[in-house]
Formats: structure tokens, sequence, C-alpha cells
């Protein structure tokens, strides 16, 4: 009984530890923590403003969180997010541009699918190089990383870039405001509060069904827990490790999509990073999904939690001369403290199950 | 055009190859030290931006650079102590720990920027020192013998460690916890302390990697490094975990870099291309992935935690 007890207060203990340690970094960054903490949450959540700025914030850590989810099911650590963010805003972004005159009803769902297409096929090729020719794909994923921000410069500075840039000679790597028919669809109009939380959180719950619910999840999750003995049941290793990735690329790059067709400016714009453009969702994605234990459900609290934690740290910014990279800081200490619990919380799990079960026996 | 190829151009670009590939080697060989004895640490650029950011800060405050080479180094053995704890002894799993280690280092790398220092101020850099006789040599003194001394010590650091791990005990010890940790337990090598000398000494090389980096460019910035930490983890790779191995890619990119920038200044490559042209290392990378991962094994033990007498 107090095992299971401990079981559940792992988690929370790693996360109040990380919370402690933040408290000490703001004492030291010359903040009172207790009215940092206090700011950080109003501004996050105390307002119709700040909550539909913290939503908006959560959907890419949402679709990228729950691709992260899919893939570590099938034991693929996908760290390419970025640059599956950054693809699926590109191939968006190209398709709004070929196809202007589409009504709204076609064109959102268009763009959307190409970012799904873009952010897959970013995600299949690390997949396939893992499957087929033994390279990890934690190295492979970050190079594609580096290889997208090339890609997205290089189109945004020469074939995409806006015909009016060249004629003022300003030369901002963005693309012209993209036709009005692909726009998101606006919940509050006043707010920017557009539908692409509604669609996130479509994916998450399509991507639970997936896993729990359908053959192709089974497949994926006994190619997870145990390789071999999945392939000695028939089931196809390598091709599953490549749909796993495919699907984690795909939630990337329909975030990418939502990134830009939800932005206030309605263009893709580079800084020459891919932080500029994905705000680092790519890499926060994985801290959201390990929060939210793998599962995609959990992964929707998990990343309106972050999400708020990311608007906190803007303001904590403007009130208090906090940098906001210390949340970026602070992330890494919670993906810290949940690993190294991880282990521990699984052994009592498991010894708490045996002891169960011998109670039953009797 | 074809001055392009006249020797002083190309001693120049050898020479600045030379250069660029200094901190993916030192990074690389601490890395290598810490997965032939089983564990990945992917944190290396979060490592390297803390060591960057204390060495800058530190020849900011004191303009002396060896002191700041010596900042980057402490940072370095701080965060392969901590990185020991999460992964010797609270069996954490490696790959997503060290993320977690990347993102801690680059948030609080920059954290600490921004709150200590605000402002890009310049710092010392690295004075040139040529190797008596053999910097007169023509045409090869150029290229190799009139570097900064990060450049000699990363290069003679190669052997150092070739040899440490095929030559003496610790290295045979550290090769056998990369094989067959169970063996070596058996045999009363104490895994644990093994791998926690590795990850430190790799740490420490990460930050020495970074110091070496801010001290030879005069300044920091949010994200310094630019995901070089995780090339030089696939460098690793690259080399198949063997010290000169990991020199031939370090040196490769180093050169493909220099070339790519001659290339750029000599007006070869149209602007318009520049970008197209910086993705050569990374594709270089993946394809050289996917040749070594069929050819050479890797530690058979690496990225598992080892549990004594579960």
């Amino acid at each position: 009984m107090p095992r299971s007890l401990i079981v559940i207060l792992i988690p929370v203990f790693s996360v109040a530890a990380a919370l402690l340690l933040g408290a000490i970094m703001l004492l030291m960054l010359g903040a009172n923590p207790i009215s940092g903490f206090a700011t950080m949450l109003s501004a996050a959540f105390g307002s119709l403003d700040g909550f539909s700025a913290t939503l908006i914030k959560s959907i890419p850590l949402m679709l990228v969180g729950v691709g992260i989810c899919i893939a570590f099911r099938a034991n693929v650590i996908n760290i390419g997010g970025e640059g599956q963010m950054v693809l699926g805003g590109l191939f968006s972004t190209m398709a709004a541009l070929a196809l202007p005159g589409l009504p709204p009803l076609l064109l959102v769902p268009v763009v959307l699918l190409a970012g799904i297409v873009g952010g897959a096929l970013w995600g299949a090729i690390p997949g396939a190089l893992k499957a087929y020719f033994n390279v990890s794909e934690i190295l492979s994923t970050i190079m594609l990383n580096i290889v997208a921000v090339q890609l997205m410069n290089f189109l945004l500075r020469g074939p995409l870039i806006d015909p009016g840039e060249i004629e003022r000679g300003t030369r901002i790597p963005q693309t012209a405001r993209l036709p009005e028919n692909s726009d998101l669809p606006m919940l509050v109009d006043r707010l920017n509060f557009h539908s692409g939380i509604l669609i996130a959180l479509a994916a998450a719950i399509c991507a639970w069904v997936l896993l729990w619910r359908t053959g192709l999840g089974f497949r994926l999750r006994s190619v997870g827990l145990n390789p071999d003995a999945a392939r000695y049941a028939g089931i196809p290793v390598k091709r599953s490790i490549v749909i796993a990735m495919m699907l984690s690329g795909a939630m990337s790059g329909l975030a990418g999509a939502i990134l830009v067709f939800g932005s206030e400016s309605h263009r893709m714009v580079t800084d020459g990073s891919t932080m500029g453009f994905t705000g680092s969702a790519g890499f926060n994605g994985i801290v959201v999904a390990l929060f939210g234990a793998l599962h995609p459900l959990w992964t929707i609290p998990s990343s309106i939690l972050f999400g708020g934690m990311l608007i906190g740290a803007n303001s904590l910014q403007r009130v208090a001369q906090v940098p906001s990279a210390l949340i970026i800081a602070l992330n890494g200490l919670i993906v810290i403290f949940v690993v190294s619990t991880e282990w521990h919380r699984k052994r009592l799990q498991a010894e708490s199950k045996v002891v169960n079960e011998d109670v039953v026996d009797k | 055009m074809t001055d392009v190829f006249t020797t002083t151009i190309v001693v120049a670009t050898i020479a600045s190859g030379i250069r660029l590939a200094t901190p993916f080697l030192l990074a690389a060989l601490g890395e290598a030290i810490g997965q032939r004895s089983g564990v990945l640490n992917l944190g290396v650029d979060g490592v390297m931006l803390l060591g960057a950011f204390a060495a800058y800060f530190v020849v900011l405050d004191t303009e002396n650079v060896w002191l700041g080479v010596v900042a980057g180094i402490t940072i370095g053995i701080c965060m392969g102590v901590l990185y020991a704890v999460i992964t010797v002894f609270l069996h954490a799993e490696q790959g997503v720990s060290g993320i977690g280690i990347y993102l801690f280092g680059l948030g609080m790398s920059d954290l600490l920027f921004q709150k200590l220092v605000g402002t890009p101020l310049p710092i010392d850099q690295f004075s040139e020192w040529s190797v008596p006789y053999l910097s007169d040599v023509p045409v090869i003194g150029v290229m190799l013998f009139q570097h900064s001394p990060m450049v000699y010590i990363a290069f003679l650091l190669v052997p150092v460690v070739a040899f440490i791990l095929n030559r003496t005990t610790f290295g045979l010890n550290v090769r056998a916890v990369g094989e067959s940790p169970e063996s070596a337990d058996s045999l009363g090598v104490s895994v644990r302390r093994v791998r926690f000398c590795t990850i430190i000494a790799g740490n420490a090389l990460a930050g020495l990697a970074g110091a070496a980096l801010a001290i030879e460019l005069g300044i920091f910035q949010q994200n310094l490094t630019n995901a070089m930490g995780f090339i030089a983890i696939a460098l690793v790779y690259f080399g198949a975990w063997r010290a000169p191995g990991v020199m031939a890619g370090a040196l490769v990119f180093g050169m493909v870099g220099a070339i790519v920038l001659q290339a750029k200044t000599l007006g070869l490559i149209p602007r318009s291309a520049s970008d197209i042209a910086a993705m050569a290392p990374a594709i270089i990378t993946i394809l050289a992935l996917v040749v070594v991962a069929n050819r050479f094994r890797q530690p058979a033990a690496l990225t598992k935690p080892y549990f004594r007498g579960d």
C-alpha cells in the first residue's frame, strides 16, 4: 500500500524538485521565487487573454509530443521534431502559394495535408536509415535538422521570398502574405485564438486510438516492447519502424503548418535558425511527452502546462528581467529528474504488483 | 580563376580546416572514451555551451585565456559528475537524459550570458604559437605548425587517448566494461568506477572543446555551438570508436567547412547557394554513418545501464 503511493509520488516529487531548483535559480537571479512563480501562473492561466496565449503556445508542443509518444512506443527516439516542423511549414507554404485560388474549405485541408506530408517525408528518411541501414535515428535526425534549417533559409531567401522584399531592396527572408483563403479559421478573433487547438486535440485522440485500438498500433507497440518477439510473430519490424517515424514526423509537420497558418503575420519567416521558427518546440515536445508518461492523452494536459510555462516565462522576463532562457534550463532539469526516477518507479511498480498477486493467491 | 589553386590558398584552406576541426576533435575524443565504456552522452552540445560560457566569462574578467581553459574544463567535470550520477547510479535512460543535459546547457548558458554579460563584448583570443624550426619549413610550416596552442593540445591528445585505451590496464577495463560489464564485474573490475571516470573525462573534454571554441572566436552568444556537439557524437561513429578514426572524421569535417568558407570568399559559390553549401557537412555525416554502420560494431553494452546482481 505505501509502495503504490510511492509510485504516484515519484513523478510529483521529480517536478517538485525541478521547481525547487527553479526557485533557487530565481533567487540567484535576484528575483523573489514566490512572486516569480505567481507572476508566471497569473500570466499563463489568470486571464482569458493569457489562457488563450497558453493554449496557442501548447499546440506545437502537443503535436510534437504526441508524435514523440508514437515513436517512443515503437522504441524509436525522434529528435528530429525541429526539422520535421520546418519541412511541414515549407511544404504547406508552397502548397498555399501554388493554389491561391482554392476556396477556404478546400485550401485549409490541403495546406495542412501538405504539412503532414512534408513532416512524414522528413521522418521517413531517418526511419528508413535506421531500419535498413542500421543508422542511429538519434544522429540522423539531428543531421536532418541542420539540413532542414539550411533548406528553409535557402527557399525563403531565394525562390519563396516575397517579391515585395526584392522590390523594396529590404530582402527580409520571408514569404509574401499567404492567401487569405488558407488562414486557419478563428475561434475568437480578438485573441487570434485559431482552430489549431482543435486539430491538435483531435490528433492526440487519433494517436491514442491508433496505438491502443488498431492493429497497426498493436504492431508498433510490439516492436517497441520486444523486436525479436515481434519478428517471430510475423510483424514486419523494419517497416513498422519506418511507419512509426513517418507518423511521428507527420505530427511535427502538422505542427509546422499550424505555426505558419495560425501566425499573426500569415507568412513563413526565418531568422536563420530553427529556433526562430519552431520556438524549440521540437525539443520541448520531448519534455512534454516524457512528462505525459509517453501517453498521447496525458500529453494534452502536459503540453498545456508547458505552454503556460513558456507564456509565464515571457511575462517574467518583462516584469522581473529574468531571461526566459530559464525555462529551457528548467525543462532540461525536468527531463533529468523524470528519467532519473523512471527506473525506480518501474521497479517499485513491479514489486507492488508481485505483492498484490501474492495477496490474491492467498 | 587559376589563382584559386595557388599554393597559398590551398595552404590557407588546409590550415583553417585544421583549426575548424579542433573543437570537434576535442569533444569527439571525449565522447569516444565514454562510448567505449558503454555510455552514450547526448548532452555534449550542452556541456560545450556551458564550457564556452565559463571560459568566455573568465577570460572577459581576467584577460587570461588559460584561466578560461581551466574554467571550461571545471564546468565539464561538474557536468560529468551530474551525468555520472544520473546514468550510473540512478540507471537513467542515456539517450533521453542526454537531451535533458543538452537543454539544461542550452538554457543555462544563455541565461547566465544575458544576466552576467548582456552585450557581446569581444575577449582575448589565443595567440598563435609557432613551433620552433618546424614552422619555418615551407608550405608544411604554415599548414601544420603555426596554430593556437589548443590545436596542438587537441591533436596530441589523439595518441594519448589511443595509448590509454589500447595499452593500459585502465583502457582494457574501459573496453571490457563497454563490451561485457558482467564479465568485467566478475573479474573484479568496478563497472561503476570505470564508467564514472570515463564520463568525467569525456565531459571535461567537452567543456574544454567549448572553451577552445569561445576563445578561438573571441565571443559568446546564444547557442554558440550550433549543434557542433551532436556532430562530434556522429564523428565517434564515423571514426568507429577509435581515436585515429575520430581524428580523421574531425579533419574531414573541418576541411569541408574550410573549403566551403574559402569558396564563398573567392566568390565560387553564388550567394543564393551558400545555404545549400552549408548543408554539406550534415549530409556527408549521414552518408558516412550509412557506410560505417554496417562495417563496424559499436561497443556491445552501449546505452545499457548495468545492474549488479539483478
